[in-house]
């Protein structure tokens, strides 16, 4: 018997604002520990929060592309808790008056179209870092520590897995392309909780939930969302459903499987309130027109104009728009005067070998210069064996690809005259392969075609070359 | 040279003229402060190094006729919940002995600004909790006017300061009367301005949403003259108003009584007020009649849910304010601890005094899960409601007078015994913070034991003026003395 899963998540996304939410300092990645802060991210006696107002714009622009409806009257409120890594012991967040309500997203899953609820999306300021080291001794890092936040919370839609994974990569690239956050799991900028109870299929109930904490990837998501699906339905299959209790557990990614953290007894009471140091968030409506007028095409759109403008496959067009820079750098690509189907083509399949080798998340090739590179092998100035080594070249050497293939030496020989007299020369080179050829071992043309192209140094135009190739042959066949 | 007597503008001219120079008049202050403060006990640190640095320049400036603003070279004191670079702000709490604010207050800037010398910080309840000075960890503070009694809190150290002639202005804060009380027990003016009228930023925080600093001085004009240096719109403060003074803000205030309309709400006159204050506020009624001013009996319901409502708000607030002295960071640290939490549990307990650890209860639990409704949220509707019913008043009188505190400064240890007792004495104070109104208080007269009586005028947002107009025009017909030193028989 199996059951169904019930999946809501709540996700914490890094905004990309150049300051923290409440004072000036920076928010750069992997500055050294505690040189980020000053008085007030650091909760100093005395200290007040000022809202930092590009967190409030990215907030709505959030909200837009999620679909969500705009709280023009919305506020802060703390969320108070003890931890070392939260300076001024209690956490300001959003509570029962969040800046977003009420979106949705919609996405695919195996070729079915799944829409899952918003709840909300709130603002909040991250806490810092705890580092614990291996003498027992643990540290606190503040660089985080105001960092602004979106929590987006959503309905308990998801069913799967496969699901939550779904939903997460076109939340991601819905972020992503907003412009909202650069989402980097592996910096901390997207993390995600899952909260997971099943019941049987047809029913409409909600059993007590499991939220599960620490999960630093997608792939941990799906991992620990399966295992935990698999421990409640164990339990529910052998008449324990009792023992799911109201609790959170934490991922143990290295040992795969999930664990008791704290349980609903011990859960805290974060005695929320409204925060007297800010006054209400007090929007206008030409502040959400304006977020609506600036974001970008969402990948939904794309996906379709893809679609359309450039006659591309499913498959490439899901590959493209999977990153926006990706989708943007393919568009400047066919800008350049690429045919959208070879763009595609070379984009996708070197591009993104590229893009592994120097992990990064731009592709190190000037889209003009690709471009180029594909028009050249159109001309028959360079083969696509040899453009594919410029094209890697062109990471280190930013030139011009055709002045990078005559330095390489990688021009192809296209000159009926020259390759005439190289493959005349072959054959004369190699009496038995001609022989063989003609006593009806037409396999020998490979042979012949591999000596041309040692001969040319692999520059040999390789169609001009067997098109001359095959008219010698036929030339010096012997009289019947 | 002798500080008695000496005003601020008799300072000013004494220092134009060159009688003397601010170096001179800052070692007449410590002078003082070393002979009485050992009785009185108001001040908790001395800046002395910042401050002749400040009283140099501030000379330097003179010789060059340049000035910095009105306070140039004038000595000032701070309450110790006011932060200062280089200087403690203990707070008057073992949790913050040895703890070195990193910056400057805005009230602290704007005061370096105008040329003021700061020469120290004056003792408080612990944590501004408190209507005696007596839950200060470090010492007790002792009324100038009769050293067996209490300042009142608890800026008892700032409006003691005043009393006994150490300083000409003392900046204290207020969250539910802790400026106005103790002004009104030492015989000094105290002004608490309009919630957002000025920064808040250094302050530590108690009641976030009360809090508001101001000045305590022997007189209203010097009141004024603190009070304009310090006000204005703070970009790091985002609860401070966006409004400036009016231009001839001094020369309105000294304009005098006349013309005014005063209220007097019948139930602040009623049980539990002690019948000299009850006399001397009444016969003021009458003087501000004589001044041209007119004086009617309103009703103002004095529940008595606003001093809970008062209570549940600031605890509530302060539970979270006061968190983050965890000792994790700065502050006070217990010795010996095993986990993160025993750090915490223990350095909080041995850090704070009983009041504040009272205070941190009663508020954490007016906020818990389940009890949030009927606490904090009724006590936040209560204030809206407190809000319209002083709107009402103010639709038809520009201010309402009432007595500062229902008793007399009364003996040191005679109340430590019983919190309630003490919340009590703030009954008349606690609502004008609930509802973010500018209030001061001032003496208006002397009693049989030759104790100061204070009265309180309450005006609308933002006209503080009017308030000091009004305070202005009855100190000129009253001609009380204006410290401790001038009093009969000193």
């Amino acid at each position: 018997m199996s059951y169904e899963a019930v999946i809501g998540l709540e996700i914490h996304v890094e905004l990309d604002t150049a300051s923290k939410i409440f004072c000036g300092c920076p928010t750069t990645f992997g500055a050294d520990p505690n040189t980020n802060v000053c008085p007030i991210c650091m909760g100093m006696p005395g200290t007040l929060p000022v809202l930092n107002e590009e967190v409030v714009k990215l907030a709505i622009k959030a909200g837009v592309a999620i679909d969500c409806d705009i709280r023009l009257t919305n506020k802060t409120d703390r969320k108070n808790y003890f931890y070392p890594d939260l300076p001024k012991a209690y956490q300001i967040s959003q509570f029962d008056m969040p800046i977003c309500e009420n979106g949705h997203v919609k996405f695919d899953v195996a070729g079915v179209e799944k829409t899952v609820g918003i709840t909300r999306i709130h603002i909040e300021e991250d806490p810092g870092k705890m580092i614990h080291t291996d003498d027992g001794v643990s540290l606190v890092d503040y660089n985080r520590s105001g960092v602004a936040l979106i929590e987006i919370v959503t309905e308990p839609d998801i069913r799967s897995a496969e699901e939550a994974l779904a939903f997460l990569k076109t939340v991601k690239s819905i972020l992503q392309y907003s412009g909202i956050s650069d989402c980097r799991m592996e910096q901390g900028s997207l993390r995600c909780d899952a909260n997971i109870s099943i019941r049987d299929f047809g029913q409409d109930i909600l059993n007590t939930k499991v939220e599960i904490k620490n999960l630093n990837s997608f792939k941990e998501v799906g991992k620990a969302l399966q295992k935990e699906y698999k421990r409640q339905s164990d339990l529910h299959r052998f008449d324990e459903a009792h023992k799911i209790k109201q609790e959170t557990r934490r991922w143990d990614a290295a040992k795969g499987r999930t664990l008791t953290m704290r349980t609903k007894e011990d859960a805290h009471d974060y005695r929320f309130f409204p925060e007297p140091d800010l006054p209400p968030i007090i929007l206008e409506k030409a502040q959400v027109e304006a977020a609506i007028h600036t974001l970008p095409e969402l990948p939904d759109a794309k996906r379709v104009r893809f679609h359309d403008a450039y006659e591309l496959s499913s498959q490439e067009v899901e590959v493209l728009i999977a990153e926006k820079f990706i989708a943007d750098y393919f568009e400047q690509v066919v800008e350049y005067g690429a045919a959208p189907k070879k763009a595609a083509n070379w984009v996708i399949v070197e591009g993104l070998r590229l893009l592994k080798s120097v992990e990064q998340e731009e592709i190190p090739v000037k889209p003009s210069h690709l471009a180029k590179l594909i028009e050249l092998v159109e001309e028959d100035t360079v083969s696509v064996t040899a453009a594919k080594e410029v094209f890697e070249a062109l990471v280190k050497h930013d030139e011009d690809p055709i002045d990078l293939i005559e330095k390489m030496g990688l021009r192809q020989n296209s000159s009926a005259d020259a390759l005439g007299e190289i493959v005349d020369s072959v054959l004369s080179a190699h009496p038995k392969a001609l022989d063989d050829y003609h006593s009806g071992r037409p396999e020998s043309v490979g042979f012949l075609m591999g000596q041309v192209m040692k001969a040319t140094k692999g520059q040999a135009n390789p169609r001009m070359a067997k098109e001359l190739l095959l008219q010698r042959l036929g030339a010096c066949a012997p009289e019947a | 040279m002798d500080l008695k007597g000496l005003r601020i503008k008799d300072m000013q001219s004494g220092l134009a003229e060159g009688k003397f120079t601010s170096v001179e008049l800052l070692e007449a202050v410590y002078k003082r402060i070393e002979s009485a403060d050992g009785e009185v006990g108001a001040f908790l640190s001395l800046a002395k190094e910042s401050a002749l640095e400040s009283a140099k320049e501030s000379d330097a400036r003179r010789a060059k006729g340049e000035s910095a603003g009105s306070l140039d070279g004038i000595p000032v004191a701070i309450k110790d919940n006011i932060c200062m670079k280089g200087v403690t702000a203990t707070c008057a709490s073992k949790m913050l002995e040895d703890f070195y604010p990193p910056y400057d207050a805005t009230v602290v800037k704007k005061l370096k600004k105008a040329g003021a010398v700061i020469v120290g910080k004056t003792n408080m309840d612990e944590f501004a909790m408190g209507s005696s000075t007596e839950n200060s960890y470090y010492k007790k503070t002792k009324n100038p006017w009769d050293l067996s009694k209490v300042p009142g809190g608890s800026s008892g150290g700032a409006a003691a300061s005043v009393a006994a002639g150490m300083v000409p202005i003392s900046f204290g804060s207020d969250t539910g009367g802790s400026i106005r009380q103790p002004a009104a027990f030492c015989g000094a003016v105290g002004l608490k301005p309009t919630y957002g009228r000025v920064s808040r930023y250094g302050l530590i925080a108690f009641g976030s949403s009360l809090d508001q600093i101001g000045p305590i001085a022997p007189t209203v004009e010097e009141v004024a003259l603190a009070f304009e240096v310090v006000t204005g719109m703070d970009r790091y403060d985002a609860t401070s108003i966006h409004s400036s003074l009016q231009d001839d803000f001094m020369d309105f205030v000294k304009s005098g009584a006349s013309g005014l309309r005063v209220a007097i709400p019948e139930e602040y006159l009623g049980a539990g007020l002690d019948e000299e204050i009850k006399e001397s506020v009444l016969s003021t009624a009458e003087t501000l009649k004589k001044l041209g001013a007119t004086v009617e009996y309103v009703s103002l319901p004095l529940e008595d849910a606003a001093l809970s409502a008062y209570y549940v708000v600031a605890s509530a607030e302060a539970s979270s304010n006061l968190a983050r002295f965890d000792g994790v960071r700065y502050g006070y640290r217990t010795e010996e601890f095993d986990t993160t939490d025993e750090l915490m549990i223990k350095s909080r307990s041995e850090g704070f005094g009983e009041e504040v650890k009272r205070r941190i209860m009663i508020g954490t639990y007016a906020l818990s899960s389940g009890y949030y409704d009927a606490y904090y949220k009724k006590a936040m509707q209560y204030r809206k409601s407190m809000e319209a019913a002083f709107d009402k008043i103010f639709e038809s009188y520009d201010l309402v007078l009432s007595p500062a505190s229902p008793v007399l400064p009364f003996g040191i240890g005679e109340k430590t015994d019983d919190p309630l007792a003490m919340y009590l004495a703030d009954v008349y104070t606690v609502n004008i913070n609930m509802a973010g109104l500018p209030a001061l208080a001032m003496p208006c007269g002397i009693s049989k034991a030759g104790l100061p009586i204070g009265l309180q005028f309450i005006g609308r947002k933002l006209e503080e003026a009017t308030i000091l107009k009004a305070a202005y025009g009855l100190e000129q017909a009253l001609e009380l003395p204006k410290t401790a030193l001038e009093k009969e028989g000193a």
